[in-house]
């Protein structure tokens, strides 16, 4: 048998009076890897979250985190996991160290390695100088930073990380995707739910997109950004009455159809290779003495994915 | 074992917070004081005891009652506090029991009312109230006092993981003095109309209250009726209906926090 998913769930359902939260939601994460939960609002990010970590029951469906059921192994689960909710888990009266003591004797360690442990995470994660300080006069990256050292206690197989650089400014947002990224370095799996599309396309190598409780798409950013039409060349002629020979040279030069948009006055092609399509482009309209206002490679951005799924699944 | 290691850590960390933050527990001690002060010697010269005894003989056991009561407002909050920052999500995402979690908030609500208890004594013996008893029915009267403390702990829990916003938390601050007060922690029923009267006797404060001046050797201001009879035995039975019904409907709400 080869080693289970670190994340697998299958037919989650999950309601809240009379709307269902998470209807139909399939995941499957390997260790190592980090998987991005893409979605709007209200989409059940949260709540899936809250059904893999064991706070919350599902109304349906088989969900495991390493190969243990989520209801029926919760304390096997919880032995393998770490959260970092979207409120800051941490005792704000206490200090930095006194939060990792504490959590790490909860957790089951023994005084002196809770102590240890502690100790080595405020030096991975640059708090030490802050230790002794209450959590209440840390900045919001130093305290999302505690969040997921505290998180980190038990070397989870499998980290949550729910939201965690909403309300952060950029250089906390940096701190953060920092501290994950070597979290899945030592072959952690991480699920990263997000609004934020390139946070999700920088951090992780996998996304679920998300929408009214069930995946709509599922890839890694470049096998999404392709769905929906991969890159294009734009050009626009200096002289819109060259838009016809524009298109033609173009069309010779790629071999696909052209499309021309009268009303920014630019033709596009698809651009399977990237940056020699651009090239070629460019000697083709050369060729046909024509001259050009504007050329771009158009890469679709996670935006424009998100935004044609959840447009057409509306 | 693991359970009682988990409560004792919780239990540590409310005393952290006492050592961070002195003031609360500090004010939280002037405030019951200043009850005494205010009642022992700015009212109590005004207020009659049935049979005639020592105002301060009566009033020290009835505020001991009805602090036990106030107590709950620290529990509410505890809970609710961190039911909200996301705290309880992370106790309950770690392999621990719920059961410590309810356990250190106790350890941590029945030491804070111990000492309410120990500095209110020592007010009172300062303002001339003496114990007439002796040690085991001291103690007794003592042990009915935490009881009532412990049950509301259960109480305070259901409380606060079941309502956790702000005006939840003002509507018990407030609620808890027409309870007290509708009592005869600081006045003798029989001073009132007689249907408030009646209503008072009802009151479970007044149970441990009456009990616990029974059994400190104290002045009742209890000239006839059922209460005094009973009160020993209602000091112990009105807390285990309180417990009976909300330990369970605290795990219950303990364990639904994330639906």
């Amino acid at each position: 048998m080869s080693t289970p998913l670190a994340i697998s769930a299958t037919g989650i359902h999950k309601r809240y009076g009379g709307t269902a939260a998470l209807d139909g939601f399939d995941l499957e994460v390997l260790a190592g890897t980090i998987h991005g939960l893409l979605g709007p609002n209200g989409a059940g990010k949260s709540t899936a979250v809250g059904v893999l970590t064991t706070l919350r029951r599902a109304d349906a469906g088989q969900a495991s985190i390493a190969g243990f059921d989520v209801r029926r192994q919760a304390g096997e689960v919880r032995r393998r996991i770490g959260l970092v909710g979207q409120a800051h888990a941490v005792d704000d009266i206490l200090g930095g160290r006194q939060n990792l003591v504490m959590f790490g004797r909860l957790a089951g360690l023994a005084p002196a390695a809770a102590r240890a442990r502690a100790d080595e995470l405020l030096e991975r994660f640059e708090l030490i100088e802050a230790a002794a300080k209450p959590v209440s006069q840390y900045s919001g990256g130093m305290r999302r930073r505690l969040d997921i050292a505290v998180a980190l206690l038990l070397s989870p197989a499998v980290l949550f990380l729910d939201e965690p650089t909403t309300g952060l400014d950029p250089r906390g947002r940096a701190e953060v995707w920092l501290a994950v990224g070597e979290v899945a370095q030592r072959g952690a799996a991480v699920l990263l739910t997000t609004q934020y599309l390139d946070e999700a396309d920088r951090m992780a190598g996998r996304i679920s997109v998300l929408r009214r409780g069930a995946v709509i798409a599922e890839g890694t950013p470049r096998e999404l950004k392709q769905s929906i039409g991969g890159d294009r060349v734009a050009v626009a002629p200096n002289d819109p009455a060259d838009l016809a020979a524009t298109a033609a040279a173009m069309q010779s030069a790629i071999g696909a159809e052209a499309h021309v948009d009268e009303e920014t006055r630019t033709v596009t092609v698809p651009a399977l290779d990237g940056t020699a399509a651009v090239l070629a482009v460019l000697r083709a309209v050369d060729a046909a003495g024509i001259e050009i206002a504007d050329l771009e490679l158009r890469r679709p951005t996670l935006d424009d994915v998100f935004l044609t799924l959840t447009k057409e699944a509306a | 074992m693991t359970t009682l290691t988990h409560a004792g850590i919780l239990t540590r960390r409310e005393l952290a917070h006492w050592v961070r933050q002195p003031m609360a527990p500090i004010f939280n001690l002037a405030f019951s004081l200043m009850l005494l002060a205010m009642f022992g010697l700015l009212f109590g010269g005004a207020i009659e005891v049935p049979g005639g005894d020592d105002y301060i003989g009566f009033l020290l056991p009835g505020l001991l009652a009805m602090v036990m009561m106030f107590g709950i407002q620290g529990t509410m909050l505890g809970m609710a506090e961190d039911a909200k920052r996301g705290i309880s999500d992370r106790f309950r995402s770690l392999p621990m029991s719920g059961a410590a979690v309810a356990m250190g908030r106790s350890g941590a609500d029945m030491l804070s009312s111990a000492l309410e208890l120990v500095v209110l004594v020592g007010g009172g013996l300062l303002m001339g109230w003496r114990i007439d008893a002796t040690p085991l029915e001291a103690i007794a009267g003592v042990a009915l006092l935490l009881w009532l403390r412990y049950t509301l702990v259960w109480l305070g829990i259901f409380l606060g993981l079941t309502f956790r916003g702000e005006s939840a938390m003002v509507a018990v601050q407030v609620l808890v003095w027409p309870i007290g007060f509708a009592s005869n922690a600081l006045v003798a029923p029989e001073t009132m109309p007689a249907w408030l009267g009646a209503i008072t006797e009802w009151n479970p404060i007044s149970a441990t209250a009456t009990a616990v001046r029974q059994l400190f050797g104290n002045a009742t201001g209890i000239t006839g009726g059922w209460l005094a009879d009973a009160s020993i035995w209602l000091a112990i039975g009105w807390p285990a209906l309180i417990i009976a019904i909300f330990l369970p409907l605290s795990a219950r709400a303990y364990r639904r926090l994330g639906d």
